[in-house]
């Protein structure tokens, strides 16, 4: 192994150069992202930097990723595996004996007409200035989407007093922690301010230059100065789409190593991929799962360098357990275990007033999953619990 | 070796205790990580160092 090359910028590819380094390889690195900075650390733009408590220098990942020829600004625009090559934006080729994919995802944007001025995206730092920038004395936001982006931005926002209505389809907020545990967070962000429209659709986002209002598919109109777009990701996939990898809603898929598999389902022993941009066969998925948390990336970064430069045989399996983090007001939510899996929750432990709970989710009886609100000790019963839960089939 | 942890830094997120349960613990309501042995022995360092590369806001350091 002489030339690694690693697409991708962002904490995932930062932690496979740490790994590689710390694990003895002093081969050439080279790091092709499409951002202008250095890797940084994605959690804070939604809390601290959105704050102002966080600099975007504070922002950047620890730590050092030693010996990289960093390619900032450059775009993958082709993987060629044959000639093993990866084409950039300005025509020119860098060749690799081992190849990372850690793309990661962008932000889904609104599809349909915008006003030129009022409506953001959060998912890089530039996005997370020009918001910020964007809100006034008197702001009136509108957020679209009430997952973990859209809740903790309203979070920020209402600790400075800032009006904020945030509207979804989806019955509750995060709805991947289910109802029960949904409309508690609801009610908490409500007590903050928050007016919820739930269950509702968005027809469009109206106003001719400047953002006026977001309406409702029911007509009303939702005034506002500033429209948050917080709808989901899409994978940065494109560049390796005709590559001949195998790939799930545009995500290409990894065998329990983190290599990745060819179209026909074989292990292509030197490619590997990392983080949101990958799915690995976890046991309580339908097939391969891609996990949009920080703490996938750290995981599969970490053991994809170990195993990139060990022999197929003796590369050994991910163990990671899902588990996400969010601070919302007093409130840090987190999570362990595959929670899409969940058919039924069962509030194990409840102090409204706290606010703290402890929520267990089962498919079938089988525990897959827990959630907890303000009780950080008894998460990690459940993230050790499930992590004897074996990957692969 | 010694183990400090950035009190300004840590956010409870518990990886640590996860990864290195004889030396890190947190309570329910604890604002930070707690040290239960800052000064471990030598058979104690792949498990710390492990927290160390877990924890997601770096606050962990060993010296020595």
């Amino acid at each position: 192994m002489q030339n690694v090359v690693v697409v991708g910028g962002g904490l995932a590819g930062f932690r496979f150069v740490q790994s590689l380094r710390d694990a003895g390889y002093d081969g050439a690195v080279t790091v092709v992202s499409e951002e202008e900075h250095l890797p940084y650390d994605r959690p804070p733009l939604s809390k601290q930097l959105l704050a102002g408590t966080f600099t975007e220098e504070q922002c950047a990942l620890p730590g050092e990723a030693a010996e990289v020829e960093w390619k900032l600004g450059r775009r993958a625009e082709r993987l060629d595996r044959d000639l093993r090559v990866v084409v950039l934006d300005d025509g020119s080729e860098v060749a690799y004996d081992g190849l990372l994919i850690a793309t990661g995802r962008r932000a889904r944007r609104w599809d349909g007409a915008l006003p030129s001025v009022g409506v953001h995206t959060l998912r890089d730092l530039a996005d997370t200035a020009a918001f910020r920038a964007d809100i006034g004395a008197d702001a009136r936001v509108v957020i679209i989407g009430a997952g973990f982006i859209g809740c903790e931005v309203a979070a920020t926002l209402r600790k400075e007093g800032v009006d904020v209505t945030i509207v979804d389809v989806a019955a509750h907020p995060m709805p991947v922690m289910g109802p029960e545990i949904g409309a508690r967070a609801a009610r908490i962000h409500e007590a903050e301010g928050v007016r919820f429209r739930l269950g509702k659709g968005v027809a469009a986002i109206e106003g001719d230059d400047r953002v006026t209002g977001v309406r409702l598919e029911d007509g009303e109109l939702l005034e506002a100065s500033v429209v948050l777009v917080a709808v989901g990701s899409l994978p940065n996939s494109e560049w390796f789409t005709d590559a001949g990898l195998a790939m799930d809603r545009g995500v290409v898929i990894c065998d329990e190593t983190c290599a990745v598999l060819d179209a026909n389902g074989a292990v292509v022993p030197e490619v590997f991929a990392a983080g949101d941009i990958a799915a690995w066969p976890h046991r309580h998925a339908e097939g391969a799962a891609c996990i949009e948390h920080w703490s996938n990336a750290r995981d599969m970064a970490d053991l994809a360098a170990r195993n990139l430069l060990l022999a197929v045989e003796e590369r050994t399996a991910l163990a990671s357990v899902p588990t996400f983090w969010s601070d919302q007001y007093n409130v840090k939510i987190k999570s362990a275990g595959f929670l899409r899996a969940v058919d039924t929750w069962t509030i194990v432990e409840e102090d409204a007033d706290k606010p703290s709970l402890l929520a267990e989710g089962h498919r079938n009886g089988e525990l897959v999953g827990a959630v907890a609100f303000n009780m950080n000790r008894s998460i990690i019963g459940y993230q050790r619990s499930l992590a004897n839960v074996k990957v692969g089939t | 070796m010694k183990i400090t942890v950035d009190t300004d830094l840590c956010e409870v997120h518990g990886d640590c205790v996860v990864a290195a349960p004889d030396i890190f613990d947190i309570g329910e309501d604890d604002d930070v990580v707690q040290i239960l042995n800052a000064e471990p022995g030598e058979e104690y360092r792949a498990a710390i160092v492990q927290a160390t590369k877990m924890c997601p806001v770096a606050a962990i350091k060993i010296e020595g």
